[in-house]
């Protein structure tokens, strides 16, 4: 029998679910709550401190640990070195997440503010997590272990001030090892276009690159789909060193005050690399090439000069064994100083870690064991950082590691050490660099604009 | 006398109102008991996120501090923002390429398959049409990613016939990535509304067709008089689904452009998820999702209210 529902049913069902509703939301209050369990905000350095110096010596002691960690996909370093950890300390074992680039920098924040927080994590950006109180203060760490008698540029980068900016202040990141950028080559195609020294100057570069167009190749291959964000930032960078001093791109990056990434130098930088891109140094279909399928073509000989970090040397030697080279983007005068992107792989530990000794010493123990080193340059294809009296592993003959290590020994002997631009803010590169990059290439945003609209985009952000 | 009778009809009447009334009473109440697990479920997985949306869009909130209240200024934000205009305007694009088209040559489709292809042949074309319903959209969207890709198969194609000048990355191009997502979206919607429609032809007298077959009619004007005023129901039934579809479209976009180049191909469901979680501008990324269910309702209630029978 079908119950002919009056009016009045229909709005007292109404009502009920209304009732229903309004008894869920009351339970969170009027105004919008933020998840439980949220620390306080604290940008300033007490109460999260590590341990005082004075007390016993750190280690992961004799008690079964369960290292709770959170990894970056594609990027093989760590896991080798958490199984080399396990095999010194048998006591410690690993539960090791991991995910993509973007993805992290998207699900850090809420790993970090959960109920069970990594002991250790890989960290895209810092300066957020560290103003919303997530990340643990290693100050403690730094002179239990000795990490101040390392060099200071080591740290730096990892360094947040109590207003927020970067490169002073307590320490809240680790690096695994210090990666350097700059020019990746195919020695065969290189040698077809005369090349028989790396150039030394902006000017010889480009003439390389025309000599490279002429002769039928594709001078540089590069990504710029927005999965993988623009790759046209690393050339844009190298181009802004080459033309101006390293200090205001730092300063930019590390949010110092009135810091601008529209400047004349830097303009002037952009200028150059719109001028590649209308020349047709770069792919057609660069915007909807993404970071993978960029090496891989790469790796199949398409392209003479790629720009990239020394992370993917092992796959360059895998690819082409004995056929990839590499030098410093070089300056714009003959003699000038060298400049690159230099960054550690930073990882964090969480406020709330529970084992978050037993993490430090695991970040202590990759800059200072000699296997642990090893590794570093075998497998991560960077210098493993640590104390300066310590050497640096050699890397196997044929590796193009040796020409980035050597590389990145002329470039930290000019002090030209740079974090990424893409990492000025949280989102910089996905909402700024990434979109205007891809305007750029497709002929929809001029040098000037680029910069303009990126600046904008970072002073927004900023403001929020 | 007369009054006693009265008031023990009265009585009876108002004895049998009671029980029935109870009965019915009791009845109601089982109905709203039978139905409350339901609405419990629906209610705390959709109302109440709906709720919470409409409360966070009045905030400007980055999802861990303490909110702070802005009232509407996140609606104005998102009316006046040319970028965020911009991506709704490219999610009403995509109706002409996953609504207009399927629903069209969805009519055409299986009118052929109807008049021509019965039996095995129209298993095959309707199953074929079908597989892409089927296949889930992330791995729809990598497919196609390759497909469209300056060396994938449509550029192989093109140069096979000559048309060399015309290849490029579909999908990394200004002026063809939205049209090219939109293709996408056509093919994975396409063998839904045919099939929707062959179902609904199936409704429909064959003895119209013999009436006005006696009387002149040919094929199109068949399709024209009988068809499509026949599938009524089932065509409002195809533009509600791939509208919304449309509007709220994320798993294509995120698997093969990520909004880019630029933002030619940003649509709101994926801006959304940009804001809330990379910006980590809750509130707006909250009100722009007000924003376009009104918008969705705005088109669906009337095709929903035109597409009634009549007399319904």
């Amino acid at each position: 029998m079908l119950l002919a529902f009056s009016r009045s049913r229909r709005a007292l069902g109404g009502l009920a679910v209304l009732a229903l509703i309004a008894t869920a939301c009351s339970g969170s209050g009027s105004t919008p709550t933020p998840p439980p369990a949220t620390p306080t905000p604290a940008a300033t350095t007490e109460a999260t401190a590590a341990p005082s110096p004075t007390a016993a010596p750190i280690t992961c002691g004799t008690a079964p640990v369960e290292l709770n960690a959170y990894f970056e996909t594609g990027f093989d370093i760590p896991f080798k070195l958490s199984e080399e950890f396990t095999k010194q300390f048998p006591n410690v074992t690993w539960k090791i997440s991991q995910d993509q680039f973007t993805n992290l920098t998207n699900a850090t924040p809420r790993l970090l503010a959960s109920d069970t927080p990594p002991d250790i994590i890989r960290l895209p950006t810092m300066v957020s997590l560290v103003k919303d109180g997530l990340l643990k203060n290693l100050d403690g760490y730094v002179t239990a272990f000795g990490w101040d008698k390392w060099p200071a540029s080591q740290l730096l980068q990892n360094r947040v001030a109590a207003d927020g900016t970067r490169g002073s202040g307590s320490l809240y990141a680790a690096g695994l090892n210090y990666s350097m950028t700059g020019v990746f080559y195919n020695k065969k195609l290189a040698t077809q276009i005369g090349m028989t020294t790396p150039p030394a100057t902006v000017a010889d570069f480009e003439a390389l690159l025309a000599k490279a167009k002429t002769a039928g190749l594709q001078p540089i291959m590069a990504w710029n789909a927005s999965a993988s964000g623009g790759g046209l930032a690393f050339p844009l960078q190298n181009l802004m060193a080459a033309y101006g001093p390293t200090q205001p791109i730092n300063d930019w990056i590390f949010q110092a005050k009135g810091a601008t990434i529209d400047t004349p130098n830097n303009l002037t930088a952009a200028q150059h690399l719109e001028q590649w891109v209308k020349a047709g140094y770069f792919p057609k279909d660069v915007n909807a090439i993404e970071y993978t399928a960029a090496n891989s073509r790469f790796g199949k000989g398409e392209g003479v000069f790629m720009f990239n970090g020394d992370w993917q040397n092992a796959v360059y030697d895998k690819d082409q064994p004995g056929n990839v080279g590499f030098f410093a983007f070089p300056s714009a005068t003959a003699g000038g100083k060298l400049a690159a992107m230099s960054a550690p792989l930073t990882y964090g530990i969480a406020t709330k870690a529970k084992n978050a000794d037993c993490a430090a010493f695991f970040l202590n123990w990759v800059a200072t064991n000699a296997t642990a080193r090893q590794i570093n340059v075998a497998i991560g294809g960077s210098n493993p950082g640590g104390p300066s009296d310590l050497p640096v592993p050699p890397a196997a003959a044929g590796s193009v590691t040796n020409d980035t290590l050597a590389g990145g020994a002329q470039v930290a002997k000019d002090s030209g050490g740079m974090d990424f631009i893409a990492n000025a803010t949280g989102s910089i590169f996905a909402q700024g660099w990434t979109p205007e990059l891809q305007k750029m290439v497709g002929g929809k945003q001029t040098a000037d604009g680029l910069l303009k609209a990126v600046q904008a985009e970072y002073v927004k952000e900023l403001a929020q | 006398m007369i009054d006693r009778s009265a008031a023990q009809t009265d009585r009876q009447r108002r004895a049998r109102r009671t029980s029935r009334s109870r009965k019915v009473r009791r009845e109601t109440l089982l109905g709203f008991l039978f139905v409350l697990p339901a609405v419990a479920i629906y209610a705390v997985f959709v109302l109440l996120p709906l709720a919470l949306t409409v409360q966070y869009s009045l905030y400007r909130w980055d999802g861990f501090n303490v909110p702070v209240w802005v009232g509407l200024s996140n609606y104005e934000n998102v009316l006046t923002d040319p970028d965020l205009l911009n991506t709704i305007f490219n999610g009403f694009r995509l109706i002409f390429f996953f609504s207009l088209i399927p629903v069209s040559l969805g009519l055409v489709v299986a009118s052929v398959i109807r008049r021509s292809a019965t039996g095995g042949l129209g298993n095959v074309a309707r199953t074929v049409l079908f597989l892409p319903q089927v296949i889930p959209l992330v791995a729809a969207g990598i497919v196609w990613s390759v497909v469209l890709s300056l060396t994938g198969v449509v550029n192989q194609l093109l140069t096979a016939i000559g048309l060399e000048g015309v290849t490029r990355a579909w999908l990394g191009d200004f002026d063809t990535a939205l049209p090219a997502v939109g293709l996408i979206g056509t093919w994975v919607l396409l063998g839904l509304c045919t099939v929707l429609l062959l179902t609904g032809m199936t409704k429909i007298d064959p003895a119209l067709y013999e009436a006005a077959r006696i009387d002149g009619a040919g094929a199109i004007q068949e399709f024209r008089a009988i068809t499509v005023p026949g599938l009524r129901q089932e065509i409002g039934v195809c533009v509600t689904v791939t509208v919304i579809l449309a509007l709220r479209s994320f798993d294509i976009v995120y698997v093969t452009t990520g909004g880019g180049p630029g933002l030619a191909t940003m649509v709101p469901g994926l801006d959304i998820y940009v804001l809330a979680f990379q910006a980590r501008a809750v509130g707006v990324a909250s009100a722009l999702a007000v924003v376009l269910i009104v918008l969705i309702l705005v088109l669906i209630l009337p095709i929903q209210y035109l597409s009634r029978e009549k007399g319904e």
